[in-house]
């Protein structure tokens, strides 16, 4: 089979659906002439031109909001922020607007919208440039929170998420977009709201999601050699929540690490954790542990960077504490 | 009996920016149209004073934000676009949503929280909808660019449709307004902004909040017309040339002088910033609706007696939507869970306080 970067999924994922429905055009910034400042959007001027295809000026807040008028009028916009650190700019149409029409609306009006972009931390860009909300958008109805973690995924939910009548944030990394994978020609859509079992396991369960996963699958390969057999749960979609997968999972296994690129306070993994002790307490053989990055603001220089965001290391930690050895 | 059809009215002089040519000064006004405009506005009127004592027994709860005083901007806007045009406003949105085709007890009823208002009392004051009614929009301005993304939506589409997008001299200092001028420029968008200054931002008045209270200039590059927003045919006139001028070439700024005459919502007095005397003397002197009807029948549009038998029919009209809108039921507890998710995937389930409570959604 052949194989292509993550960006490239994306790219195709977003013409292939504006091949099929004239209603979904990109906009964002930098997603036409300068090919996305990822080249996540690479061609896709060319194919479709301005009309479809619109670089915005820096007003995340302004064209977030009109692809959301766009969306209550017929459309079915993709908008991209350059990355989720931007969308704070915008967020009041996105929790306001995007999330709630429908409920305020009594089923009068959906909104049939993707934001795109990259999340979480990526080197070293500082505390503004290196933020992860998946938490903040899941908290909130209405929304749903997609995390892929390779151009396979990426692509299958990506255009499943364009067919979508709801809105959706749909988080990829600056440091994933040059990955390869297999990913086959032609169609194929994944299905939102469904976690994936990326490896088989007996002695623990770890949890994850989007770039960071890759820690998680360091992890285990390592403690295999140990001895050790990790099952990994990749999210894939954080909301809807598919938590019976986790709780199947834990019931197997008994323990429980998440690992999660984000501010330790009130996050996904503290929500899953509560699902697990609640529906599963009695399974459990050990506290669960979850590990994020350190409660601070991410750092510039690479030696506090280090200590801030999660590794292999820390998981390795933690897997080995549930299983108190 | 009437002695007229038809009259030229001459309405206060444009005010332009960056038009070589504003909107007519003559406006002409048929017998049936000057029944159907009074008719409007005599009902929002009545409706919002029916909400107030609703409000004021405690039937409605909340914020409840009155239009009594500016209804010549929603009727006269109405006048000359179609409803196939779009309309989308902010929390003052009652008048609006009866023009656009909701009817009294579609809006009394939402206001009450019952399941046949307009919004099936999810939404309440500030939200309410209808077709190519985008709402009723809680935050000041966030419906600004909305409203532009309508207009995109239009012109993607190669429409002849605008989108009428209206906002407060309150919200005309927030940033996401020059954020939709600027790009409803960039693109041509077929967008008429409406600024309905009504004089005060809750308690603070333009002058306090405004550098510049010229809000028909305001969208610097984008062209304006000040209107007198309490003459029905005036803002009627303004909004047939800015239609006609948005979809040949773009978004056109409409600032609409007006009043209200209640406070910024049920729980403002309305009277710590401005003197009772200044309302009165507006509601004397400038009244749309008042107005409107010294014109119609010196005129000899419209007699006395039919306006009587308008005002006659309209009272009971609201009065019955009011009765209804108090005795019909609320949504069972059930409904809560309903209209989350359009495509819930399979299994979804929204839940309740506790665990315990995990409700199917559509």
């Amino acid at each position: 089979m052949r194989t292509i970067q993550f960006r490239e999924a994306i790219a195709e994922a977003m013409s292939e659906e504006m091949r099929r429905d004239s209603s979904v055009y990109l906009m964002g910034e930098e997603v036409a002439e300068y090919n996305g400042a990822y080249k996540a959007s690479k061609g896709m001027l060319d194919e479709f031109g301005p009309k479809r295809v619109l670089d915005t000026p820096i007003t995340e807040l302004g064209f977030s909001g009109i692809g959301i008028g766009s969306a209550m009028n017929g459309n079915r916009p993709i908008i991209e922020f350059m990355t989720f650190n931007f969308s704070l700019v915008g967020i009041d149409q996105i929790i306001n607007n995007a999330a709630k029409m429908r409920q305020m609306s009594g089923g009068q009006f959906n909104i049939p919208i993707v934001f795109r972009g990259p999340t979480a931390s990526a080197g070293q860009l500082g505390a503004t440039h290196s933020q992860a909300f998946e938490s903040w958008y899941a908290n909130c109805p209405g929304l749903k929170v997609i995390v892929p973690s390779n151009p396979y995924d990426a692509k299958g939910l990506l255009k499943s998420a364009i067919r979508d009548d709801d809105p959706i944030i749909f988080m990829e990394s600056e440091q994933m977009y040059s990955d390869k994978a297999e990913v086959p020609e032609g169609e194929y859509l994944l299905p939102i709201g469904i976690a994936e079992i990326k490896r088989e396991g007996n002695d623990v369960t770890v949890v994850s999601f989007g770039k960071i996963i890759k820690e998680a699958i360091k992890a285990a390969d390592t403690l295999e050699k140990e001895g050790i057999s990790c099952e990994i749960i990749d999210l894939r979609t954080i909301r809807p929540l598919d938590k019976d997968p986790i709780i199947k999972s834990v019931k197997k296994t008994n323990r429980l690490v998440i690992l999660e690129e984000a501010w330790p306070f009130g996050n996904i993994s503290t929500e899953i954790a509560y699902q697990l002790q609640s529906k599963a307490f009695d399974h459990l053989d050990a506290p669960i542990e979850k590990i994020n990055t350190a409660d601070t603001p991410a750092p510039y220089s690479p030696a506090l960077l280090s200590e801030w965001l999660p590794r292999e290391e820390d998981v390795i930690k933690s897997i080995k504490k549930v299983l108190y050895r | 009996m009437s002695t007229a059809t038809e009259i030229t009215h001459y309405v206060v002089p444009f005010k332009l920016h960056r038009l070589e040519q504003g909107p007519n000064l003559q406006v002409k006004c048929t017998r049936d149209e000057a029944m159907k405009y009074y008719k409007q506005m005599r009902t929002i009127r009545v409706m919002e004073t029916t909400a107030s004592n609703l409000y004021k027994s405690k039937i409605i709860r909340g914020f409840c934000h009155l239009y009594s005083g500016q209804e010549a901007v929603a009727v006269g806007m109405e006048a000359a676009i179609t409803l196939d045009d779009s309309v989308i406003t902010a929390y003052r949105a009652h008048g609006w949503t009866y023009t656009r085709g909701v009817s009294v007890k579609g809006v009394l009823a939402e206001l009450t929280g019952r399941h046949t208002g307009c919004a099936l009392g999810k939404g309440g004051s500030m939200h309410m909808y209808g077709k190519n009614f985008y709402g009723g929009n809680g935050i000041v301005g966030a419906q600004i660019p909305l409203g532009a993304g309508i207009a995109f939506a239009h012109k993607y589409r190669d429409e002849d449709s605008v989108c009428v997008a209206l906002y407060g001299d309150g919200a005309a200092n927030q940033g996401q307004l020059f954020e939709a001028f600027n790009m409803a420029k960039l693109w041509d968008l077929p967008a008429i902004f409406v600024c309905e200054n009504n004089g005060f931002g809750m308690g603070t008045s333009a002058e306090r909040a405004a550098a510049s209270t010229t809000y028909f200039s305001r969208g610097d590059y984008v062209p304006g017309i000040w209107v007198d927003g309490m003459d029905v045919l005036a803002v009627k006139e303004a909004t047939r040339f800015a239609k006609s001028y948005a979809l040949k070439n773009g978004p056109i700024i409409l600032e609409t002088a007006t009043y209200r005459y209640h406070g910024h919502s049920m729980s403002d007095p309305g009277t710590s910033y401005r003197s009772r005397d200044e309302v009165q003397e507006v509601r004397q002197t400038r009244d749309p609706i008042g107005k409107f009807a010294e014109l119609a029948t010196s005129s000899g549009l419209l007699t006395k007696e039919e306006i009587k038998k308008m005002d006659d029919e309209i009272k009971k009209e609201v009065a019955t939507a009011a009765e209804q809108a108090k005795t019909d039921p609320e949504l069972p507890p059930e409904e809560l869970y309903t209209f989350i998710y359009k495509n819930p995937p399979a299994n979804t389930r929204v839940r309740g306080c506790d665990d315990t409570i995990w409700a199917a959604t559509k």
